[in-house]
């Protein structure tokens, strides 16, 4: 029966902050159930659980995780379908896309984001903006490789009084730049408010003919010869990488009558270069954060000593 | 990730083994199917990265521009050739000084010679001025990527490296030998104080 004190164990684990049984004690009154009385394992697990909290004028929500979930971090929300306990700070809310959604937003802890949805129907409180709270049995979710919690009508909410910096789910990529792609370089955007789509000719898919507002982008991807990366780099990006602000492409384009000029000018000093970039990924990108030229002295040694012992 | 087509990996390759890599084949019937050069570590490649010196260039051609450049690692000789439409490549190695260091993207192709031997050669995509350090980082990252690829030559279920046992032999001496040769040539190098 050695299934039995694996349980008496795992018991005795979970109770020992509160109670004071030794682990035969629990064996002893988990074997008298199932031997004696038939009662499926589980089941007597439970009861013994309740006999002890009862002596110890417990609840069942004060013991540690408010029923057995895993206390996770952002970063470890890997699957989805898990019920977690998590801590987090709102960083943002945003506005909810559908009536059944009561609130939605980001939620952060040291070591990344995630996108939370509470339900209209869950009848929870409010999470408000910058507060920090533990939340216990929240569901994780999947989308598109993307994950999110969900709060729902068993989920708890305490505020908490923690500080910490949200961290950034960053990913690092390098490797040599081998392509600046087209809608790289000097670019339009639709005007149109929220609307941020890169004009073709002059025209927004959405809105039409527009009198479009200049700005720097480049797509470019980063290849290690065993991977590709499509990195964005947006007009900060862009100018740290290439030297070439907005203000000094609108100028270029202006005395070449052609805005193409910009992407070529870019090209010839970035192609071909190794670089590292971080920034959290979206979809198919990279967005970069973060751009490092890859220029220090390579080390052959190890490599030598790897085709020396071949 | 899912849908879109996924973008050919450069590979990188010496130019010793580059040029060996005569057989050319595509993975469907499909007209606009990629080429792929057999590389004979068993790998196949559609797009590779090179950087190294270019030490000559010429206008070969004889209606329309036809540009030859020779691009020089520490194994051999790429063959880069761009005309009419590769005009931004054709136009870099028409104003560019050698010797220079370059980056060159591109595509293997093959060509068959008078004699009846095959030629391996490079259509560039890109090719920029790129400064020592592109040049050193590649050499040492040329030598890593091609022991990769020998290591896993002997590997169950390699099919790469089965073709090219049929297509090329099984002797891979060749390439280690160009990875110590690229290396210990670099070492030297490397010894000698940079000016400063």
């Amino acid at each position: 029966m050695s299934d039995l004190s694996d349980t008496a164990q795992e018991v005795h684990d979970d109770l020992s902050e509160h109670v004071d049984a030794t682990v035969d004690d629990v064996e002893a009154r988990l074997e008298k159930l199932v031997t004696e009385y038939k009662v499926p394992v589980d089941e007597a697990r439970r009861s013994v659980e309740n006999h002890y909290l009862d002596e110890a004028g417990l609840d069942r929500d004060d013991l540690a995780g408010g029923g057995g979930n895993d206390t996770v971090e952002v970063e470890d929300v890997d699957e989805a379908e898990q019920w977690v306990d998590i801590t987090a700070k709102v960083v943002e809310l945003w506005e909810p896309r559908s009536d059944s959604v009561g609130q939605v937003g980001l939620l952060g802890d040291p070591t990344g984001t995630i996108k939370f949805t509470k339900w209209a129907k869950s009848d929870l409180a409010n999470l408000e903006e910058g507060k920090t709270y533990r939340l216990g049995n929240v569901v994780t979710d999947e989308y598109e490789g993307r994950y999110s919690v969900k709060l729902n009508k068993t989920t708890t909410i305490e505020e908490v009084d923690e500080e910490f910096e949200v961290g950034d789910n960053e990913d690092e990529v390098e490797g040599a730049l081998v392509d600046v792609q087209s809608g790289s370089g000097l670019i339009k955007r639709c005007p149109e408010e929220d609307c941020t789509r890169v004009l073709q000719n002059g025209r927004c898919n959405e809105h039409g003919e527009v009198e479009g507002e200049f700005d720097l982008r480049i797509k470019g991807v980063l290849d290690d010869g065993t991977d590709v990366h499509e990195v964005i780099f947006d007009e900060e990006a862009t100018e740290d990488l290439t030297d070439i602000g907005l203000e000094e492409a609108k100028q270029m384009a202006k005395d070449a009558l052609d805005t193409t000029v910009v992407a070529d000018e870019m090209r010839a000093k970035i192609l071909g270069k190794y670089y590292r970039v971080t920034g959290p990924t979206f979809g198919r990108y990279v967005l970069a954060n973060e751009t490092t030229l890859l220029d220090d002295q390579p080390d052959p040694e190890s490599v030598l000593i790897r085709a020396r012992s071949m | 990730m899912s849908g879109a087509p996924t973008r050919e990996v450069a590979r990188r390759v010496f130019a010793a083994e580059f040029n060996d890599a005569t057989f050319t084949f595509k993975e469907s019937d499909d007209e606009r199917a990629p080429l792929y050069a057999l590389l004979p570590t068993g790998e196949r490649s559609n797009r590779v990265f090179v950087a190294g010196t270019l030490t000559e260039t010429e206008d070969i051609g004889e209606d329309s521009e036809y540009w030859r450049g020779r691009v020089v690692d520490p194994t051999g000789t790429f063959f880069v050739y761009a005309g009419q439409y590769q005009p931004e490549a054709a136009s870099t190695l028409r104003d560019a000084e050698t010797p220079t260091y370059v980056a060159v993207v591109g595509k293997p192709r093959t060509f068959e010679t008078d004699d009846g031997s095959v030629n391996v050669s490079l259509r560039p995509e890109s090719i920029t001025m790129v400064d020592e350090a592109v040049r050193d980082r590649w050499v040492v990252e040329a030598a890593e990527r091609t022991l990769d690829r020998v290591e896993a030559f002997d590997e169950e279920g390699n099919e790469y490296a089965e073709r090219a046992r049929a297509e090329y032999g099984e002797d891979l001496s060749a390439y280690r030998q160009a990875v110590l040769d690229a290396l210990e040539d670099f070492d030297t190098e490397a010894d000698v104080p940079a000016d400063a």
